[in-house]
C-alpha cells in the first residue's frame, strides 16, 4: 500500500472517527485527557501500522481498540489501576450503559459537554475544536490568531474545570435541552462567523477550514439530533452562506456585497440542500426558531436571479417574525436593510438612526448608514460614515470594499 | 459531591421580609429533597477579624482582609450529584434570596 494512500485514509478516518474514538473513551475512563491523548495515539500508530499492514476493514473500530488499549496501558503506567472506579466516576452520568445507539449518544455527550454553558464561550470554541473536530491545538490557536500556548492552557483549564466541578457527561434531558441545544448551536455558529468573517489584518477574509469545520459539526449534529428544527435552521443558514463564499471576495481581495455578486458562481447543490432543509421545516408545521428565520430569509434571497427580482416583502416579513424573537440591535439593524429595498432608504435611514446608542461601535451600523446617505444624496454625511465604518471594521476585504466605496463619492 | 454557593452581596441593605421567607421555603425544599447539609448569613465585613498566626505569634487584625463592595453575606453547601444539579439548586437559591450567587465545588 502507498504512502499517499494511508495517509488518506488516516485523514478520512480522522474526520469520520475521531469523535467517535474521543467520546467512547471518554465514557469508558471518565476522563477527558485520558480519552485525548490516547486518540491521538491511536492514530499515530495507525500511520505506522496501515502502512505496513494494510488499512483494517473497520478502521473506527480499529482505532477505539487501539486507543483503549493505550489509555489502560498509561492508567497502568500511573498506578491508577486500583482507582479506576474513582476515575470513571469522575464525569458523572446516570444513564444505564449501552443502549440502541449507543455510540451516537456518546458523540452527543461529549458535545454537550464541551459546550456547557459554565464554561466560558472562548473556552467551549476551543474545546469542542480539539475533543469533538479533532483539530490540533497549533490549528486552534491559528484559527483565533492566539498564541499556542495561551489555547493549550485554555484547553487545560477548562478540562480541569470539567473535571473538579462535575461537570456531567450526558444529554441534558426534556426541559434543559432546547437551552443547551442553544449553545451548542450558538459556539458552531461563531466558529462559522469566525471563519466567514475572519478578523485580523494578517488572516484571509474567508477562513475556509473554519466554515467547513463548522459545517461538519453541524452535520454531525444534524445527524444525531435529525428531529430539533433549529439544528436543520443552523445548518441551512450555513450552507446557502457558504455557497455564496466564492462570489463574495473579488479576484482583488474585495467584498462583493449580495447585490453586486455573480449569482451564476454561487454552489448550486449547496444551495438547494439549504432549501430542501427550510422546506422540511416549512412542512413540519412548527413555528420556528431564530436559527430557522435566517436561513428562510436566505432562501429567499438564494430564489431570486438578481437584486431585483428578491421578494423583499417576504424578507422583511422574516424579519418581523426574528425581530419578535430577538429583539437584538443587529437583527433590527438587519430589517432595516431590507426595508430600504422595499420603502426606500428614507425610511431605512430613520430606523437605523434609532439604533445609534447601541450599536456605534458596530463597522457595520455605519457602513449601513454610510451606503443609505450615498443612496439619497448627502456626499458628505455618507462620506463621516464610511470613515468610521472602514475605522471599525476588522476584516480586509470588507475595508477595501468601504474604502472604494467611499473614493467613488462625489 | 459537594458545592459551596456563596451569596454575594452587591446592593442595598440586607434581606428583606419577602427574601427572609423565599429563603425559608428555598431551605425546607433543600432538607426534603436531600441537598441541604449547612447554610448560614454572615455578619457585615466590618465584623470581621483577621488572624495570622503563620509565626507562631497571632496577629489580630480588624475588619476584612479583602475590601471590597462585593462581599460574601451568606453560603449554602449543598449535596449534588453534578454540576448540573448544583446550577439549577443555586439558580432558584439565587431568585429566593434576590441575590447574585457563585457555585464552587470542593475538593
Amino acid at each position: 500500500m502507498n504512502g499517499i494512500d494511508v495517509r488518506e485514509a488516516v485523514t478520512r478516518a480522522h474526520h469520520e472517527e475521531w469523535a467517535r474514538v474521543v467520546a467512547a473513551l471518554t465514557r469508558r475512563f471518565g476522563d477527558l485527557d485520558i480519552a485525548e491523548e490516547a486518540a491521538g495515539e491511536a492514530f499515530a500508530i495507525a500511520v505506522e501500522r496501515w502502512s505496513a499492514e494494510g488499512v483494517p476493514p473497520n478502521p473506527g473500530a480499529w482505532l477505539t481498540t487501539t486507543a483503549n488499549r493505550r489509555a489502560i496501558d498509561r492508567i497502568r503506567r500511573e498506578n491508577k489501576r486500583d482507582d479506576k472506579h474513582r476515575e470513571a466516576q469522575l464525569l458523572y452520568d446516570d444513564d444505564p450503559p449501552g443502549p440502541v445507539g449507543a455510540i451516537d449518544d456518546e458523540r452527543l455527550r461529549l458535545i454537550f459537554t464541551c459546550c456547557h454553558p459554565a464554561l466560558a464561550m472562548e473556552a467551549r470554541v476551543a474545546l469542542t475544536l480539539r475533543m469533538v473536530a479533532g483539530l490540533t491545538m497549533p490549528e486552534i490557536a491559528r484559527a483565533f490568531l492566539v498564541q499556542e500556548s495561551s489555547m493549550g492552557q485554555r484547553i487545560t483549564r477548562a478540562k480541569a474545570k470539567i473535571k473538579a466541578a462535575r461537570i456531567p457527561y450526558r444529554v441534558p434531558s426534556g426541559e434543559d435541552l432546547p437551552a443547551r441545544v442553544s449553545g451548542v448551536l450558538a459556539v458552531l455558529y461563531l466558529v462559522f462567523n469566525e471563519g466567514y468573517l475572519a478578523t485580523g489584518p494578517g488572516t484571509d477574509p474567508v477562513r475556509h477550514d473554519l466554515t467547513a469545520e463548522a459545517i461538519r459539526l453541524t452535520r454531525l449534529i444534524r445527524a444525531l439530533m435529525p428531529q430539533d428544527g433549529e439544528v436543520a435552521g443552523l445548518l441551512a443558514l450555513m450552507l446557502m452562506i457558504e455557497a455564496r463564499r466564492t462570489a463574495r471576495v473579488s479576484g482583488s481581495g474585495e467584498l462583493v456585497t449580495l447585490d453586486e455578486q455573480d449569482r451564476g458562481a454561487w454552489d448550486a447543490a449547496l444551495i438547494a440542500e439549504g432549501h430542501q432543509l427550510v422546506r422540511g421545516r416549512l412542512a413540519s408545521g412548527v413555528a420556528p426558531g431564530p436559527y430557522q428565520l435566517l436561513a428562510a430569509i436566505n432562501a429567499v434571497h438564494t430564489s431570486a436571479r438578481d437584486v431585483r427580482d428578491t421578494d423583499w416583502s417576504q424578507v422583511v416579513a422574516l424579519y418581523d417574525q426574528l425581530v419578535r424573537l430577538d429583539p437584538s440591535p443587529i437583527i433590527a439593524l438587519n430589517r432595516a436593510i431590507a426595508v430600504a429595498e422595499l420603502d426606500g432608504p428614507e425610511v431605512a435611514l430613520a430606523a437605523v438612526d434609532r439604533l445609534e446608542d447601541k450599536l456605534a461601535g458596530y463597522h457595520a451600523y455605519h457602513a449601513t448608514r454610510a451606503d443609505l446617505l450615498r443612496r439619497l444624496g448627502h456626499s458628505q454625511k455618507s462620506r463621516a460614515a464610511y470613515d468610521k465604518a472602514i475605522e471599525l471594521a476588522g476584516n480586509t476585504a470588507e475595508t477595501a470594499y468601504l474604502t472604494r466605496r467611499r473614493d467613488q463619492l462625489r | 459531591m459537594q458545592y459551596m454557593v456563596s451569596v454575594i452581596f452587591d446592593g442595598p441593605g440586607l434581606a428583606t421580609p419577602e427574601e427572609d421567607a423565599a429563603i425559608d421555603v428555598f431551605n425546607d425544599r433543600l432538607v426534603a429533597e436531600g441537598h441541604w447539609v449547612f447554610a448560614g448569613g454572615l455578619g457585615a465585613p466590618a465584623t470581621a477579624t483577621v488572624i495570622d498566626n503563620r509565626r507562631g505569634e497571632a496577629m489580630f487584625t480588624d475588619g476584612p482582609f479583602v475590601e471590597s463592595k462585593e462581599f460574601l453575606a451568606g453560603f449554602w453547601i449543598i449535596e449534588a450529584a453534578d454540576l448540573d444539579v448544583a446550577l439549577k439548586l443555586a439558580a432558584e437559591g439565587s431568585k429566593a434570596c434576590n441575590r447574585k450567587v457563585e457555585v464552587r465545588p470542593f475538593l
